[in-house]
């Protein structure tokens, strides 16, 4: 019955789809099939890959761990607020809470070695931006995340607190110093 | 009831009079709230350019919650509003439905937008558009924002009735125009969005008025993305569906195949939505399974049917372009298109943007282990201005040159002017959105008031190029702003003083289509005459080719980061 129809008024499911149309509908279809799989393979053979390691966690909890590993670990202090430079032990477990508005404490680590790194925070969402390597996590309140890290090169690095939070958000710079 | 219905001179486009009453006062409220937001933007990027920094921290931190909420829920929804009324009762002839409740989806809309905006301005709602708990608003900083959704929500709810009036009073015969299709995914997004937004913002509110004690941060993370994600897939429907009319409105041009660019939209609606995950790639709270799972299966069908309608539109124009007889080499067809008719430009540099910019940025952001190279920098903005404000927002300014003549009925004013406004505003945006991520890139964060950190307790000094891209922001936000100001000075003008036009015969009775008229190419359905589109491959195969390389480009970024496990 389509015959004697104008062109227009064909019935559009039946008509047939052009051979460059469905070219580029494979060839994005395989496009997206790479994406996938580069994903899952650098989960195997990557070296950068965030953890999936996770707890509840509370304020009190939290705070209480990390002034322990602070207590314990604990080499000098700098700058006029007199913030702890921890340097973790030879198990490598370290604490880093963010609050309103530093990171605490400062963290010594060694090129080359491979550090357990407790990320929460106490109070509002923050975000973790060590820079100049540009590697940037959420730290939310009430999960304590257990970041795997593998510094690879000597220098002074900085935390950048890069998710808002409040007023005094561009003054909560943190450091690591990576020997 | 009675309805009265005008049939416009010009285009042959048919409006039930308190539809057309509807859409004028949505693309006004709408164009009302992108000055806001343009003020607004123009404080930001001021304060932004490191060497003027106009604002102190608690303003800027004001103001940048106000242009979030006034451009991307206020001005865009509002607009919508009135693109879902366009394509239900014109493109399908047919009266609208319930008109009363379109006047509740508007004023709701306009209370719920200005209880949020007073709340904003009173400041003590500095939480960003995002205002993730535990931080908190006032409680009508939420409430707004809830009713100004029930509103979108009735909407919504008059589109799809509109529909239901037309099937059944046969305006239409056969099935709905593509744009209309596109429409529909639009509206079924919106109320997935809406129940998504329903699901946190409410108790968000019963949290700020003491009744809840709490709410996790992560599970709001999660669900407000359901909204917050989601809702700018309102706004892909409805700029695509845009692309697709002002193609069919410029060159009579349809689709290559109705089949491939339906199917396109049916995976908006399968997967988009569920595309939010890749806002919590790098959050502690989700398994990376979970992660992978949720970009790339549900995120890549959705990108598949972006990068279909990527090729099938631009198709299109060439098909009809071609069958014009403009078939020397492979652009003839380009090279000949109406550059200086600020409907089509607008809509080919919002297209290219989206595609080239927005879309690539986009998908390198929403990989699971590149993510954390970009996570909450200022890549994250600049990638989301190629998609919302060059793809969206250009795509509604660009109907709106077809609209204020047909709709309010009015000549726009100063046309020469009219004729640049879509370059300087959509170049400079995609200059913007550039130097933007190239600043993201060098790690620079995004919502932070001072990049040097004045009164931290130690100095980190950004490279001289991040410093570089901050300046170039800077600049081009301005030139941006000023293309933006250019095109409300230039609507309002024309609505205030451009030369009234003749509405045309009104009649009781919806009229048949005229022949060989902009609503025949609009509301017809069916697809293009296979002619090939050698021109749309090519152009294809750039974008892939760009596409694969900066992908790569970043992996490669990434592996030589610190080690992460």
């Amino acid at each position: 019955m389509s015959a004697i129809l104008p062109p227009a008024e064909r019935l559009w499911w039946k008509q047939p789809i052009a051979g460059q149309e469905w070219a580029w509908i494979g060839i994005a279809f395989v496009w997206a099939m790479i994406m996938f799989v580069m994903m899952v393979y650098w989960h195997i053979n990557g070296k950068q890959n965030l953890s999936n390691e996770v707890y509840k966690t509370t304020t009190e909890m939290f705070t209480a761990k990390t002034e322990a590993f602070v207590k314990e670990n604990t080499i000098r202090t700098e700058t006029d607020q007199k913030i702890p430079v921890v340097k973790p032990n030879a198990k490598g477990e370290a604490f880093l809470l963010a609050r309103l508005w530093s990171w605490y404490p400062i963290l010594e680590l060694e090129a080359g070695k491979t550090y357990k790194i407790h990320l929460s925070a106490v109070d509002y969402n923050h975000g973790f931006s060590l820079q100049p390597t540009n590697i940037n996590i959420q730290v939310i309140p009430g999960y304590e995340h257990v970041v795997k890290m593998t510094p690879t090169k000597a220098g002074t690095y900085a935390i950048v607190c890069n998710e808002y939070c409040g007023i005094g958000h561009h003054t909560m710079l943190g450091r690591i110093y990576v020997k | 009831m009675a309805t009265t219905y005008r049939t416009c001179p010009r285009t042959g486009l048919q409006f039930d009079l308190d539809a057309d009453k509807l859409m004028r006062w949505n693309a006004v409220a709408g164009v009302l709230w992108l000055l806001v937001g343009g003020i607004t933007a123009l404080l930001v990027i001021l304060t932004r350019w490191p060497a003027i920094k106009l604002l102190p921290a608690d303003q800027f931190y004001l103001i940048l919650t106000a242009h979030g909420i006034d451009m991307l829920i206020l001005w865009i929804i509002f607009f919508e509003m009135a693109v879902l009324y366009f394509a239900s009762s014109t493109l399908l002839r047919c009266r609208i439905a319930t008109p009363w409740l379109g006047w509740v989806q508007f004023w709701l809309m306009v209370v719920g937008g200005i209880m949020t905006n007073v709340a904003i301005f009173q400041g003590e709602s500095s939480v960003m558009f995002t205002s993730y708990v535990p931080m908190q608003a006032a409680p009508h900083f939420y409430l707004g924002i809830i009713l100004f959704a029930v509103g979108a929500l009735i909407g919504s709810g008059v589109f799809f009735g509109t529909l239901v009036v037309a099937k059944r009073e046969k305006t239409y015969t056969g099935s709905l125009p593509l744009v209309t299709f596109g429409a529909l995914t639009a509206a079924i997004i919106a109320v997935f969005t809406i129940a998504s937004g329903a699901a946190i913002l409410i108790p968000t509110f019963f949290w700020s008025m003491g009744w809840i004690k709490e709410i996790d941060a992560q599970l709001y993370r999660m669900v407000w993305w359901a909204l917050g994600h989601s809702s700018q897939q309102i706004n892909v429907a409805a700029h695509v569906s845009i692309w697709y009319l002002v193609a069919a409105v410029a060159f009579g041009a349809k689709p290559l195949s109705e089949k491939v660019s339906r199917f396109a939209f049916l995976l908006y609606i399968l997967f988009l939505q569920l595309a939010s995950a890749h806002h919590l790639l790098s959050d502690p709270g989700m398994s990376a399974e979970w992660k992978v799972l949720n970009t790339s299966y549900f995120m890549y069908f959705a990108v598949l049917a972006s990068m279909i309608h990527g090729f099938t539109v631009p198709g299109a124009i060439e098909a009809a372009q071609r069958k014009k007889g403009f078939n020397n080499g492979l652009f003839e067809w380009l090279r000949k298109a109406p550059w200086g008719n600020p409907m089509f430009s607008g809509m080919f540099i919002s297209l290219v943007g989206f595609g080239f910019i927005g879309g690539i940025s986009g998908v390198v952001l929403g990989t699971e282990q590149i993510n954390m190279l970009m996570h909450n920098t200022f890549y994250v903005p600049g990638h989301f201005h190629a998609t919302v404000v060059v793809g969206t927002t250009l795509a509604f300014m660009s109907i709106t040159y077809l609209l204020v003549p047909t709709l309010f009925k009015r000549e726009m004013i100063f046309p020469k002017l009219c004729q640049i406004q879509p370059y300087l505003y959509g170049l400079s945006m995609i200059v913007l959105s550039l130097v933007m991520m190239g600043a993201g890139t060098l790690g620079v964060s995004r919502r932070h008031w001072d990049m040097a950190f004045s009164g931290a307790p130690f100095q980190y000094e950004w490279p001289g190029a991040a410093y570089l891209m901050m300046g170039l922001t800077g600049i081009f936000g301005v030139i941006a702003v000023i293309g933006g100001g250019l095109w409300i000075l230039l609507v309002v003008g024309s609505l205030l003083f451009g030369k009234k036009l003749d509405g045309g015969p009104t009649s009781d009775k919806t009229v048949p289509i005229p022949d060989q008229s902009a609503a025949a190419a609009a509301s017809g359905t069916g697809s293009a005459e296979h002619t090939n589109v050698p021109g749309t491959v090519v152009l294809a195969i750039t974008l892939l080719v760009c596409f694969v390389l900066y992908y790569f480009v970043n992996w490669k970024y990434l592996s030589e980061v610190w080690g992460l496990s």
